[in-house]
């Protein structure tokens, strides 16, 4: 299983109808599309992503869980990478930020 | 174009305001002779009225968000300040003279994930930053304090402003950044103080001066490039915003006043009257701001620098008139490039100095001010 939270170390707007995102660690900036930002927004650290996909993303755009979840598996990668959000095969007990501030 | 600037494009575009520096104090430690504060505390926000205000600006869309002073760590509730900011996920800078950071400050800088620290430095040589600080053992202080930033990964710029008192000392200040791995950054200009006295300006560098700092490359990088001739004047340029203030940036002053830039003190609204988003969408002040383009500048139209120079509207406010030129930005271009500015020829031709405004607050600050001293 997949557990994804939001890092504290980053800031984080939308702009115009996209999210922006800011790595603290090197003030790389990142934009989000619309399901990426919902991904993100879901990240609580606490809910596998498969559930965040399954009861989040495939409830509200026209796509099935087989397609989404592998495309949402390497965004979590890349975004990980990046320093914006943790990836952990267990839950992650303190996660990062507690109010929707976007 | 570049992430960064399609996000300032689309705010422009879309009235959002980016940034916002909220000086928190104008209280100091340090006293410097270059300073344009007064720095008695006439009525600073309380620590519910700062939070409710950057509730308020992430509700507008404010993704930057500096804190300045005075100095920041004057107020006990500084990092409660902080922390909340950073609950708000604003990217947040810092800026402070460092004295009263210790490696408890430097923890909870680098906990809170703080974009970058500004730090003013003025002098390699402790008798000259201390003399222009007025504070003893000044430059110790700041550069443990950076130290300490550094050694936990926290970004520090340091700020050189260049000044008749420090002018031979940006190497020495330049190889300390090094050192710590901080950026350095030159400013060469000295703002009148906010209440309009120009006394201050004198510590600004003279033009030959000035023209020296420009043709150095370890300050400018490209001389070359950096001083070269205006290109010719054609209507795009004309068509050009003079820069962010009131466009997609703001400031706000220790009172709650609203302002559209820390350098330009044209009052258009106070939080303690209004919300910021109505002062943002409604001032019309901000509003005025927003209609001038460089063809509205009646002088500055006819300049051959209209396109390269570094304008600020807020200095050409405080030298009388937000639509006319800044002496001081002429007097950088002219070092520059050293061909003479359309105000140049015209003072010259006028022989007058334009007087300064003097700056008026908002009734409601004078008096919050007033109820605050009662």
């Amino acid at each position: 299983m997949t557990y994804v939270a939001r890092t504290t170390e980053i800031a984080a707007r939308m702009v115009g109808g996209e999210m922006m995102i800011m790595s603290a660690r090197d003030s790389t900036l990142f934009s989000l599309n619309e399901v990426a930002a919902t991904i993100w927004k879901a990240a609580d650290g606490v809910t596998p992503l498969r559930d965040i996909i399954e009861n989040v993303v495939c409830a509200e755009y026209d796509v099935t869980l087989d397609r989404a979840l592998p495309e949402a598996e390497k965004l979590v990668t890349d975004l990980a990478e990046h320093g914006i959000l943790i990836v952990s095969a267990e839950p992650i007990p303190h996660p990062a930020t507690s109010r929707d501030a976007v | 174009m570049s992430l960064m600037q399609e996000m300032g494009a689309r705010a422009l575009k879309l009235g959002i305001p980016l940034s916002v520096q909220i000086d928190v104090t104008y209280r100091c430690n340090e006293r410097c002779i270059h300073c344009y504060l007064d720095h008695e505390d006439h009525g600073e926000m309380t620590t519910a009225e700062i939070k409710d205000a950057l509730n308020q600006l992430a509700d507008a869309g404010v993704f930057f968000v500096v804190f300045s002073g005075g100095e920041v760590f004057m107020r006990r509730d500084f990092f409660e300040i902080l922390e909340h900011a950073r609950s708000l996920l604003f990217d947040v800078k810092v800026k402070t003279n460092a004295f009263m950071i210790g490696e408890r400050e430097a923890d909870r800088l680098r906990e809170l994930g703080i974009g970058s620290v500004q730090v003013s430095v003025y002098s390699h040589k402790p008798e000259v930053h201390d003399e222009i600080t007025k504070l003893p053992n000044s430059l110790n202080r700041t550069v443990a304090g950076i130290r300490l930033l550094r050694e936990r990964g926290v970004r520090v710029v340091i700020a050189n402003v260049l000044m008749r008192q420090n002018l031979n000392d940006y190497a020495g200040v330049k190889a300390i950044a090094q050192e710590l791995g901080a950026e350095y950054t030159i400013d060469p200009t000295i703002t009148p103080m906010m209440d309009g006295d120009r006394g201050i300006i004198s510590l600004g560098l003279r033009r030959e001066d000035l023209g020296d700092v420009f043709r150095n490359s370890e300050l400018v990088g490209n001389v070359e490039e950096f001083c070269t001739p205006p290109p010719p004047v054609d209507g795009e340029v004309l068509d050009e915003l003079p820069c962010s203030a009131g466009h997609t940036a703001a400031y706000i002053s220790p009172y709650a006043d609203v302002f559209p830039c820390v350098q330009f003190p044209l009052p258009s609204g106070n939080l303690r009257k209004q919300k910021f988003i109505d002062i943002w969408k409604y001032s019309p002040q901000l509003n005025e701001v927003r209609t001038i383009t460089a063809r509205d500048l009646p002088v500055c139209s006819t300049c051959s620098h209209v396109g390269s120079c570094t304008r600020c509207p807020g200095l050409a406010y405080m030298e009388g008139n937000m639509r006319g030129p800044s002496q001081l930005d002429c007097e950088k271009s002219f070092a520059r490039t050293g061909i003479k500015t359309a105000n140049m020829a015209l003072r010259k031709s006028n022989n007058a100095a334009p007087d300064l405004v003097q700056i008026q607050f908002l009734p409601s600050t004078a008096e919050l001010a007033a109820a605050s001293r009662a």
